[in-house]
């Protein structure tokens, strides 16, 4: 009977036992108290025992610490197979002296009671149990059963005293289990005897989803998360998810990464999106918001990083067939381990439960982007819907992480509800619209915000087709903006119109050239005949000067023959 | 004598079978034998009151068609387990069947009887 190497160890700092829940542990800044009893509560079928066994689990498998689980509802063939749905090999454990499972039964219709008596033989077996495997943590699950097992209750409570001291005594860290009664936490009242550390878990139906949720009433000598966490239990135990405390103090990149589109690279001033910002895109039925959003993890697997995408709406293989005929081929990078696909239905879970598994993927995986395809599949209250949110992005703007969410508006209140609520969570919001014209619809993008960058203002036109999204060069006319056949129609009406108007000028221009022409000849014309004259002219002067040379030449012969001259 | 359980881990001197009849290996199965078990932890005032009521009722009224075996759980912990004991002292009757308990000091005869299930006739 060992007794207390570490009864005095609250003097100091109270020393607590990691319990390995994911997020417990943070919620109580250690886990439970170590060396005391804990009361674990809640109505039936709230994860009690699931509680206890995890932390008996954990404990035995990454602490080294053995553990007792005394069951008094469950046969431990039962306890086996019922937690065998998680990754527990129960079995395992028992035959590694990890653990000791002791099914305490009792019925109440085979026995009498005679005279005093007391409860000796359940320490008897308790310490038995402890001493057999050295245990450092003990589960009592659930104890209260004993109370409809004898009838002198007041024996009964004195003796549970007596037990949770000579637990205290012992040393090990106890777990117990108790069902929740009328206004009390326990049906008979057990937690005035374990009151150290009491823990409530609780399990309730909205619209017909059911939500875990996990609080500490009391934690003493020790400040511990006073909110409700939901959590959740899945084959990997139970996750408890603690609500970040809404901080507003991460980092702001200042890089970019680009959309994967090369169009809306260009419509944003910085060609992309800030890392860690994130993205919402709405849009109505069929405007490609998910080839959006998985254009921008093919960007992203190509630069090498990781992806991790959320997919409410479609199964992986399925998801992937339909992007590859966008010719967005991502299996590779399922392959290499750069994606990561998970395919949930919104309806299974309640939207906390939905955050909490979305918390532990992320915090698992470790991506760089991750898409949640789309946020509109939650359905809750507003205000709760809101809060799931803030809390997710949160989270993911902590790590840095690029997220796009996609969202279903519908026709009637697209800007309106949903995404009027979120619109402010999101740094980066490009609206997808189809548009009815001439019996045809088009689909038009526009970035309605892009926190810290400019952006275009221009409502443009998009394709998908097989070689993925393509932006259309945006006709822009004295009509406005023009899409699908109205822009091809109003193309080639200007066109013809374009040609018309060549055709008008070139006429007017042959007509032109036609009268200069004819200036030109008449200038010649005139010129020649300028010309002509001048020549006449001057062959009428050169007459008259031979003629006056002649006269003179004549009129000096004449002197020279009548001998005048010299 | 009221007292609550006198802790004391170093009394492992008692040995029950000590102040038993022996079974009787020929008499166990036979009809109307009664095999009883009291289980007991030390030399509690609670134990010893059980026993030696549990030895006048037998005495009384199942003479010589009876065998008690006393288990002390302080001796061996381990034997707890298989006969679902959590309360002490608790008798057991494990023939004839089907398996009764009777927890207590064994105070009340009257009691004891009826849960043991035996008529009083044969003896008085």
């Amino acid at each position: 009977m060992a007794e207390k190497p570490h009864a005095s160890s609250h003097i100091a700092a109270l020393k607590k036992s990691a319990t390995g829940i994911a997020g417990f542990d943070e919620i109580t800044l250690g886990g439970l108290p170590q060396g005391r009893p804990s009361l674990v509560c809640g109505f039936a079928g709230c994860g009690k025992t699931l509680f206890a066994m995890s932390f008996l689990v954990n404990g035995a498998l990454q602490f080294g610490e053995p553990g007792v689980f005394m069951s008094f509802e469950e046969r431990t063939q039962d306890l086996m197979e019922n937690v065998g749905s998680l990754d527990y090999d129960l079995q395992g454990l028992v035959d590694q002296k990890l653990m000791v499972i002791d099914h305490v039964y009792v019925d109440s219709s085979e026995i009498e009671e005679t005279g005093e008596y007391d409860l000796e033989g359940l320490f008897v077996r308790l310490g038995y149990a402890i001493d057999s495997i050295g245990a450092k943590r003990v589960v009592l699950d659930t104890i209260e059963a004993l109370f409809s097992s004898f009838k002198d209750t007041a024996v009964l409570r004195a003796e549970l005293r007596r037990l949770f001291y000579w637990l205290k005594e012992r040393g090990v860290t106890a777990v117990v289990t108790g069902e929740r009664g009328d206004g009390l936490l326990t049906r008979y009242g057990i937690e005035e005897y374990v009151s150290d550390c009491v823990i409530l878990l609780d399990n309730r139906v909205a619209d017909q989803i059911t939500t875990r949720r996990l609080r500490v009433i009391k934690y003493r000598g020790s400040s511990h998360g006073t909110n409700e966490y939901p959590f959740f239990i899945d084959e990997h135990g139970l996750t408890v998810m603690p609500i970040t405390a809404a901080g507003l103090d991460h980092d702001a990149p200042e890089d970019i990464v680009p959309t994967g589109i090369e169009g809306l690279n260009q419509m944003l001033d910085r060609g992309g999106y800030y890392r860690g910002s994130s993205v919402l895109v709405t849009g109505l039925a069929g405007t490609g918001k998910t080839t959006f959003a998985a254009s921008f993890i093919h960007a992203s697997c190509l630069r090498g990083e990781r992806c991790l995408l959320f997919s409410f709406e479609e199964a992986e293989s399925q998801l992937l067939r339909n992007l590859s005929s966008v010719n967005l081929q991502l299996k590779s990078y399922i392959d290499e381990g750069l994606l990561r696909v998970e395919s949930t239905r919104p309806s299974l879970f309640g939207l906390e439960v939905h955050l909490a598994r979305m918390y532990r993927e992320i915090i698992e995986f470790k991506p760089q982007t991750v898409v949640v395809d789309p946020i509109s599949a939650f359905h809750g209250p507003q205000s709760e819907v809101h809060a799931t949110l803030l809390r997710l992005v949160d989270l993911l703007k902590q790590r840095n992480i690029t997220t796009v969410f996609t969202s279903l508006s519908d026709a009637k209140t697209t800007r309106a509800g949903l995404d009027r609520a979120i619109s402010s969570l999101m740094d980066t919001w490009i609206s997808l619209s189809s548009v009815e014209a001439d019996g045809e619809y088009n689909r038009l993008l526009y970035v309605l915000k892009a926190r810290g960058m400019g952006h275009s203002n221009q409502v443009r036109e998009y394709h998908i087709d097989h070689s993925g999204i393509r932006l259309v060069t945006p006709y822009i006319g004295p009509n406005g903006v023009l899409t699908g056949s109205a822009r091809l129609n109003e193309e080639a009406r200007e066109r013809r119109a374009g040609e018309l108007r060549q055709r008008i000028s070139e006429q007017r221009q042959r007509g032109k050239q036609k009268s200069r022409d004819e200036l030109e000849r008449k200038i010649a014309e005139m010129r020649a005949a300028l010309e002509a004259q001048e020549q006449e002219d001057a062959l009428l002067d050169h007459d008259e000067i031979s003629q006056l040379q002649s006269d003179d030449d004549s009129r000096r012969q004449l002197a020279r023959a009548r001998g005048v001259l010299e | 004598m009221t007292t609550t359980d006198v802790h004391d881990p170093d009394t492992h001197t008692v040995s029950g079978t000590a102040t038993t009849p022996a079974i009787d290996p020929s008499a166990v199965g036979q009809p109307g034998h009664y095999a009883l078990r009291l289980y007991i932890a030390g030399q509690t005032p609670k134990s010893v009151t059980a026993l030696r009521n549990l030895q006048r009722i037998c005495e009384e009224y199942l003479s010589g068609v009876y065998s008690i075996e006393v288990i002390d759980l302080r001796v061996t912990p381990q034997l707890a387990a298989g006969d679902q004991i959590l309360a002490l002292p608790t008798l057991v009757r494990h023939l004839p069947t089907p398996l009764v308990k009777i927890i207590g000091d064994l105070s009340n005869t009257d009691k004891v009887l009826v849960g043991l299930d035996i008529r009083p006739e044969p003896a008085n």
